[in-house]
Order: structure tokens, then sequence, then C-alpha cells
């Protein structure tokens, strides 16, 4: 399980203590597409109530593993459990039993684009509930309340912005009040406003709502501001992990170069190549 | 040399078969997912407006130019044996047996098999089918079910309405603007034309064709590679494969049938 930074306990006692306040067991993780290796042997523990962050450069299978945590990928190994159930064994009613009570916000929003933003936050109610319409209009609304967007409820969504459109999701995401939410990169591309907006938006629908969040993401400082934990990924293992403070003082010059932003380092900046020099002017006595 | 293309035959071929195999199993997804409709009618009259109704326009103006080429090539040819007569007979049969299902398929894949695949692709590149798989509803069943069955039961109905139009073209060109007898023509029409060999016949190639279309253009689009040229591929590939499908079946069929 990859690295504490500054832990003040031995890994292993940390590793049960976490363990037993965890909403989400991840055990000896692997996962290949083809033959590439995406994931292997990850652990990782989300607890509950907090907001925990996975992070790691672009392509390292944070997204994968969003995805085999809600079931939508199968891992090649390792376990997964959530809530008590482990997510890979469930049967297909059982998973959908599960993914009501657990939210997923996309990188792209994934609005329906075919209904207004009112009918998407109102989709998985429609649904998964039998309420009487009145009931689901108050809810859709206070979910649009929640996010700033009741104004918006009559727009479709091509007529949303970036950042309008995720927080649209937001509000369908904990339509049926899950305990849990996912977020798919939910800073990128955004404007500082807006990443302000959504940055507050997780604070406070996590504190509120009593959820549990896992924010995937590569931006740091976003990040760093709001995880109670981080979980940074590279290679297809857990490099390190602890908190945003732990994190900032790990003497690890990888873990530097990745907070920092630098270029060049223990990742390098040049893709591997042959001799530059050879290539450009041939080998010698060529 | 030989190696490479022997390699590059066989892997060519796994793909076409591994592809075959993805198609039947996702059939038999969908044909598992089929009860889940009944609590779908909406949905169902929703595409069946969309796929089918928007599809009026094109079948309309192809059966009336249909219709009226084959009176007059008709009349060109059965005036050289005094059989003009016989145009009213000539043009229902070439429709309803055989122009009528196969170019409404042709159309029909064109129009609104490729609009299905491209739709269904989109939803994949924007994670809209994912979004709902992790709000717990099945895009099988929500998403494809529908659309394939609108497709399915559109294909026949739009054949049905090609040939009539065609009739009518046929007629207008021969009786109105050649001269044919109006009374002949019609009676011809109704005493050649057998409804069991003809007619039904032909009800049978539109809904063998509207299957088999139905399923191309939404496996199509479920199984496209989620990018814009995945989409784009995928689109080709449905107008393309359902030709060649259509084609190919016609063949069989009137070679069963007739």
């Amino acid at each position: 399980m990859g690295n504490r930074v500054n832990a003040t306990n031995n890994n292993g006692a940390f590793v049960n203590e976490r363990a037993n306040d965890s909403l989400v067991k991840v055990r000896g993780l692997s996962f290949r597409r083809n033959e590439r290796v995406i994931l292997e042997k990850v652990d990782i523990d989300i607890l509950r109530g907090k907001i925990t962050a996975i992070m790691g450069p672009s392509g390292t299978g944070k997204t994968t593993l969003l995805r085999i945590i809600g079931g939508q990928l199968h891992p090649l190994q390792g376990s997964v459990e959530i809530d008590g159930l482990e997510v890979p064994a469930l049967s297909t009613p059982d998973l959908y039993e599960l993914r009501k009570r657990m939210g997923m916000l996309f990188q792209t929003g994934a609005l329906f684009s075919d209904l207004t933003v009112f009918e998407n936050v109102a989709f998985p109610l429609r649904v998964h509930t039998r309420l009487p319409e009145s009931l689901i209009r108050d809810l859709v609304l206070m979910k649009l309340q929640a996010v700033g967007l009741r104004g918006a409820q009559a727009l479709m969504p091509a007529e949303l912005s970036g950042g309008m459109a995720r927080r649209v999701a937001l509000a369908r995401a904990i339509a049926l009040d899950p305990m849990m939410i996912m977020y798919d990169e939910p800073f990128t591309g955004q404007d500082p406003i807006t990443v302000g907006i959504i940055m507050k938006l997780i604070q406070q629908l996590n504190a509120t709502l009593g959820l549990t969040s896992i924010i995937v993401s590569h931006d740091v400082v976003e990040v760093s501001a709001i995880a109670d934990y981080i979980y940074v990924i590279a290679e297809g293992h857990v490099m390190e992990h602890g908190t945003p403070a732990e994190l900032g003082h790990s003497k690890s010059p990888w873990m530097q170069q990745f907070l920092q932003g630098l270029p060049d380092g223990p990742a390098p900046f040049h893709y591997p190549a042959s001799d530059f020099a050879t290539e450009l002017f041939g080998a010698p006595g060529a | 040399m030989i190696a490479t293309l022997l390699q590059d035959f066989g892997r060519v071929t796994l793909t076409a078969i591994a592809r075959m195999g993805r198609g039947n199993l996702f059939m038999l997804r969908v044909l598992h997912a089929l009860p889940s409709l009944r609590f779908g009618g909406p949905l169902l009259v929703q595409q069946i407006y969309s796929v089918g109704v928007l599809s009026l326009q094109i079948i309309a103006v192809s059966g009336l130019s249909v219709g009226m080429v084959l009176g007059l090539q008709g009349y060109n040819m059965l005036v050289d044996f005094g059989a003009e007569q016989s145009l009213g007979q000539a043009t229902a049969l070439s429709l309803v047996r055989e122009l009528g299902p196969v170019l409404t398929a042709l159309l029909f894949a064109g129009r609104a098999g490729s609009a299905l695949t491209a739709e269904i692709g989109l939803m994949k590149v924007t994670e809209q089918l994912s979004a709902m798989e992790m709000m717990a509803v099945d895009p099988v069943k929500r998403i494809i079910v529908p659309r394939f069955v609108a497709a399915f039961l559109s294909m026949p109905m739009l054949a049905a309405i090609f040939s009539a139009i065609g009739v009518l073209g046929g007629y207008f060109v021969g009786v109105g603007l050649l001269g044919v007898d109006s009374g002949a023509f019609w009676s011809q029409m109704q005493s050649k034309v057998n409804f069991g060999e003809d007619i039904l016949n032909g009800f049978v190639k539109s809904i063998v064709f509207g299957l088999v279309a139905a399923w191309i253009a939404v496996f199509e689009g479920y199984d496209a590679v989620p990018t814009t040229e995945g989409v784009s591929r995928a689109t080709t590939r449905t107008v393309v494969e359902t030709a060649f499908a259509v084609l190919g079946l016609d063949f069989i069929l009137t070679a069963v049938m007739f």
C-alpha cells in the first residue's frame, strides 16, 4: 500500500485504523487493458464522511479506478468492498441496488442532451421512485437551488457552460441522496470562478449531506485545499498517501516534481528516444 | 511478404468474427430486455416518431419518383407488344415484391439507421450511457430497446407506404400522361397481384430487412469506439453493412419465395 508520508503510526497499524472506518476498501487491485498494466496491487481506504482524493499524472488509471469502484469495469485481481459488499462479485440487480446509493460526477457532466436541466435532475427520481409529480418538482428545485441553478431549470444542456453542466450533473448525482459521490476530474478545463464554486459545493455537500466523497483529479492546489486525505497514483501503484500537509512535506523527488509541477525530474520531459545528435547527423563514420 | 499478407488476412478475419460474435451477444441482450418495453410506451412512441414519421418525406418522394420511372419505362417496353394495359400489374409487382422492401431498407439505413447509430455513439462519447449505468438504469433497456423496436416496426410500414405511393406515381405517368386506360390499369393490377404470394411475401421481406437494419444500427452505435472518428466510422458501417445485408438477404428470400 504505498508509503504513508510522515506517518506517526507504523504503516500496518495505520491501515487497520483506517480500514475499520472505511466505506470503500480496495485491496490488491490489479487491472490490465490488453497487455498494458494499468493498476497493480493497489490498496486504498476511503473513510466515511471524508473527502478523499486520488491524484496522479494523466493516464495513470485514476478514472479506471473509479470505474472499478462503480462496478463498470471488472478487476483482474483483488477486491473492492463498498459498505461491506464485494462489488466485483455482485449480481447485476444487486450492483444496480448499490448504485442507487452512489452518485458519480463525470468529467463532461454527461447530461442527457435531449432533456432539460429540470428533467435531467428529475430522471433518477422518476426512474427509481414513485413519488408524486409535485414532490418530484420540489425535490428537483431543492437540488438545483443547492447548486445555484434553480433559475436554469428550463434550459437545455447545450445552452449551459461547462461549469454549469457540471453543477447540474452534481444536482442529478445527489437527487437520490446517495451515501457517496465520485467526482471524475471535476476541475479540468474550468475557469477560476467555476473551480471555486465546484470546490465550495463539494465541501458543502459533503458536510451537510453527510456524504463520502472521492475526487479523482490532477489539480494539486484545488484538491489539497479541500481533501482530507490524498492517494497519489503513478505507474499503476500508490506512490504515496497522507493528508495534504503530510504530502507537502514529502521528501520524494517524484512527489515534489508532481506537487510543484516541475517540467523535468524523475518523470522525464523527453519520451524515451535514441540519441538526438545521432538521429540528426547519423552515426559517426556512417 | 506472403507471411504479412496472411497475418493481415487472419487479423481482419478474426476481427470480423469477433464483431459478429459481439453483435449476436448484443442481440441476445436486446431480446432479453424486450419485456422492459411494457413500461416504456412513451419512449417507443417518441422513437417511432423520430425513426419512422421523420423518414416519411424521403420515403414518399423516393416512392413517387421510382413509381413514375417504372410507369415510364414499363410503358415504353409494353407498348411495343401492345400490352400497355398491363402497366398497372407490372408497376405493382415490381414495387410490392422487390423495389418497395429493398429501396425502403436502403433509404431507411441512410436516413434513420445512420441517425440511430450516430445518436447512440454520441451518447457513448459524452458518457451519457455510462452515467445511466451509474444511476442504476440499464441503457440497453432505456435507450436501445425502444429504438430497436421502433425501427423494426417502422420499416414494414414505410415499405408499404413506399409501394403505395409508387403505384400512384406509375398511375400518374401511365394513365395521366401516356394515356393508358384507367380501368385497365387498376383491374389488371387487381387480378394479377396475389395477396398471399406477392403482398404478403413482400411484407415478410420488409420485416426481415427491418430486423436487420434495426439490429445493425443500434449495435454499431453501442459498439462504436467512443471518439468522434469512431462514431463517424460506425455511422458509415451502418449504411454499408445494412446495404450488403439487405441485398444479400433479398436474393435468398426471393429464391425461396418466388
